[in-house]
């Protein structure tokens, strides 16, 4: 019996061209309106916008949020909510300013320059968040505090203790190899950028191919196989026309000069390299791996998106709901260190306002990427689609010379918008929430 | 013979409220035991001390003439003990094979879901369930109430229970689902399984078990053959809360 309701399966007719591709109408829905905004402001800029240059510039600047966001997601599809994220970069960045700057050197006694410095520092952080978020997850979980409130005194409390763990100065100079994780600082060059980029084409045809293989191997239904080549054809040119644009944006001259110099060489004339991959996009690349594939192919994953949907069956089920949201809000701890690592670098300090307001973009972020509040539905990729079009959003107004204030009105009114039309979407496909 | 399971003496109260006052319910294997009682009575709140969502205040519960505790539903699942839930107890933004699964999930040699033999699994058990079944890529809110009854049995009896324990399992459902269900029931009373059946439903319970066990307001009324008392001495049971002239000799 179940062999022939397998082999009526296999053989169902496909309805139409989305049906044999089988994608997310709602990612397509978000790609096309993300196209759209670039091409917008490309035409009011007068290509200004998308040029390599401001590319590269609105991927760093991404960078932050969107790790945070995908951590996020997490935590709303479980059903809570963390309004400390960017207190807790502040804290573990504030850490990280006075590990570097004074506990390693006064303290430990290393030398100036030290190759310990950066990867001692980046550790600090890391456990400062990982140990904040682990708190916070103790106290919503087994202590029973509503998320809301416990992430909102964190918002206030850690904050403050970063102020005073700074005595409220801006940290700087910071260590030139931690620098290097903040974007334009440290860049893979070209030849790196390919070969990352052809390794991550060939990874994503093989998750395909192996992805068909094992459907084939249970009988189950499979694209057809002009559609399986196409959507590898896609992510392939997606993944290496990145890489190209990147790799089209020139490091400055007068900084090339200088890196020379400090070698003890003379700049050839004429000589010219890209910056390619900055190694803080290859951090939000790797995390948004990692994440998905927590989020698709481990209990972990499975666990969180059930206990989002109905928490009662995922207790009844013998999850243990309560160490779940430990680990969740762990993860999100050890997220908002990374994103603290990326965002001193990147600003070259540790200013007392890191992070400020960016608990709203990072949930904004996961929100327009489609993570419904209600829970248990969410993606990683929406959510850094989302901070990307935030990001291409406020970029582009800057550039076009909109007002900052109206900037924040646009910014907020798509929020709102992003979540009517997913709600909208969901009723037309007749999704329940 | 041993009786399966033995609860004996069993008492939880809320607050000031005896829920289940002094109350001893057996059931052997091959056996099915109903539960009856107005809403309230007791019935669920003593069941799930047996399926790990409640915990007993005092009493004592034997699973094969052995003395277990049972402190939440993983100790449950690790007697054998099987609960389908009259809110059914579903995830319902995952699919079939997701749910049938959730908790127990299949890995692969590297510890990852291994999603397409658990799809394989779900549509083996549920060719032999429920034939008609077909949405296994869809989450389950989008299934009717028989598809999801169907889904809560299959994952109950994939797991080889020994004891199962069906709050309402036919409430929800149209009278085809419930023959499915009655027939299902009576295919693993031949297997050697023990059924704890919960319902409001006298005439269910008269058709489907073997004895039944009547509370009121948190005490037990009395427990008879199904087969020698009628549906309206069931009825003065669970109103009047005694037990009928004919037994009481």
């Amino acid at each position: 019996m179940p062999d022939t309701a397998q082999r009526l399966d296999a053989t169902e007719p496909r309805r139409g061209l989305m049906d044999a591709l089988e994608l997310d109408t709602r990612l397509l829905g978000m790609i096309g309106a993300f196209v759209l905004l670039c091409a917008a402001f490309n035409l009011v800029t007068d290509g200004r916008f998308l040029t390599p240059r401001n590319i590269f510039n609105i991927t760093i600047q991404t960078v932050s949020v969107a790790i945070m966001a995908s951590g996020m997601v997490f935590v709303i599809v479980t059903r809570h909510i963390d309004l400390s994220v960017g207190a807790v970069l502040a804290m573990a960045s504030a850490v990280m300013g006075v590990t570097q700057t004074w506990w390693l050197i006064k303290v430990a006694g290393l030398p100036l320059g030290s190759p310990l410095i950066a990867p001692l520092t980046m550790l600090a952080g890391l456990a400062v968040g990982t140990a904040i978020g682990l708190f916070h997850g103790w106290l919503v979980g087994y202590q029973g505090i509503p998320a809301f409130i416990v992430t909102l005194g964190g918002l206030l409390v850690w904050r403050n203790v970063a102020w005073y763990t700074t005595s409220g100065q801006t940290i700087a100079p910071l260590d030139p190899t931690f620098l290097m994780f903040g974007g334009a600082e440290g860049t893979l060059g070209p030849a790196w950028s390919w070969i990352l980029g052809a390794l991550a084409a060939l990874g994503a045809v093989w998750a395909i191919w192996s992805g068909r293989r094992a459907k084939l191997a249970h009988g189950f239904r499979v694209k057809p196989v002009w559609a399986e080549t196409a959507l590898a054809a896609l992510v392939t040119g997606a993944i290496l026309g990145f890489v190209a644009v990147l790799n089209a944006y020139p490091v400055p001259a007068a900084k090339l000069r200088r890196m020379f110099e400090a070698r003890g060489e003379v700049m050839p004339e004429g000589y010219s390299i890209g910056h390619g991959l900055p190694i803080s996009v290859l951090i939000l690349l790797l995390v948004a791996v990692v994440m998905t594939v927590v989020a698709r192919k481990t209990r972990l994953g499975r666990y969180i998106f059930a206990a989002g949907g109905n928490p009662d069956a995922a207790e009844l089920s013998g999850i243990n709901t309560r160490l779940l949201t430990v680990k969740v809000f762990g993860i999100m701890g050890f997220l908002c260190g990374l994103s603290a690592i990326v965002a001193q670098a990147r600003l070259q300090s540790h200013p007392n306002d890191i992070g400020t307001l960016d608990e709203l973009r990072v949930i904004a972020a996961a929100v327009i990427g489609g993570t419904a509040l209600a829970g248990g539905v969410g993606t990683i990729y929406g959510a850094i689609l989302g901070a990307l079009i935030m990001q291409s959003l406020q970029s582009g107004m800057g550039m076009v010379g909109v007002d900052t204030p109206f900037q924040n009105i646009v910014v907020g009114g798509v929020l709102v918008l992003a979540v009517w039309i997913d709600i909208q979407y969901r009723k037309r496909v007749g999704m329940r929430q | 013979m041993t009786p399966l399971v033995e609860l004996i003496d069993i008492s939880i109260a809320f607050g000031g409220i005896k829920a289940v006052d002094h109350v001893s319910v057996d059931l052997y294997p091959g056996e099915v035991v109903g539960l009856l009682g107005h809403n309230g009575a007791g019935k669920s709140t003593l069941i799930k001390c047996l399926s790990g969502a409640y915990r007993k205040d005092s009493g004592e519960i034997r699973i094969n003439g052995r003395k277990v505790e049972i402190e939440n539903p993983r100790d449950a699942r690790a007697l054998n003990i099987e609960t389908i839930y009259q809110t059914l107890a579903l995830a319902d933004n995952l699919d079939a094979a997701a749910n049938l699964f959730l908790g127990r999930e299949l890995t692969t040699g590297f510890g990852f879901l291994d999603e397409a033999r658990m799809e394989a699994e779900t549509r083996r058990i549920m060719g032999r369930l429920n034939p008609n079944f077909r949405k296994f890529n869809a989450p389950v809110s989008a299934l009717s109430g028989g598809q999801r009854q169907s889904v809560a049995i299959a994952r109950a009896v994939y797991f080889n229970a020994k004891i199962l324990i069906m709050d309402e399992p036919t409430a929800a459902l149209g009278p085809q689902e419930t023959q499915m269900v009655a027939e299902l029931i009576g295919e693993l009373k031949r297997q050697g399984l023990g059924i704890f059946l919960i319902d409001h439903d006298i005439h269910a319970v008269k058709e489907l078990c073997d004895r039944a066990a009547v509370m009121k307001n948190g005490q037990l009324v009395g427990i008879v053959r199904v087969d020698e008392v009628s549906e309206d001495d069931l009825l003065g049971m669970i109103i009047l809360g005694k037990k009928p002239d004919t037994l009481a000799a």
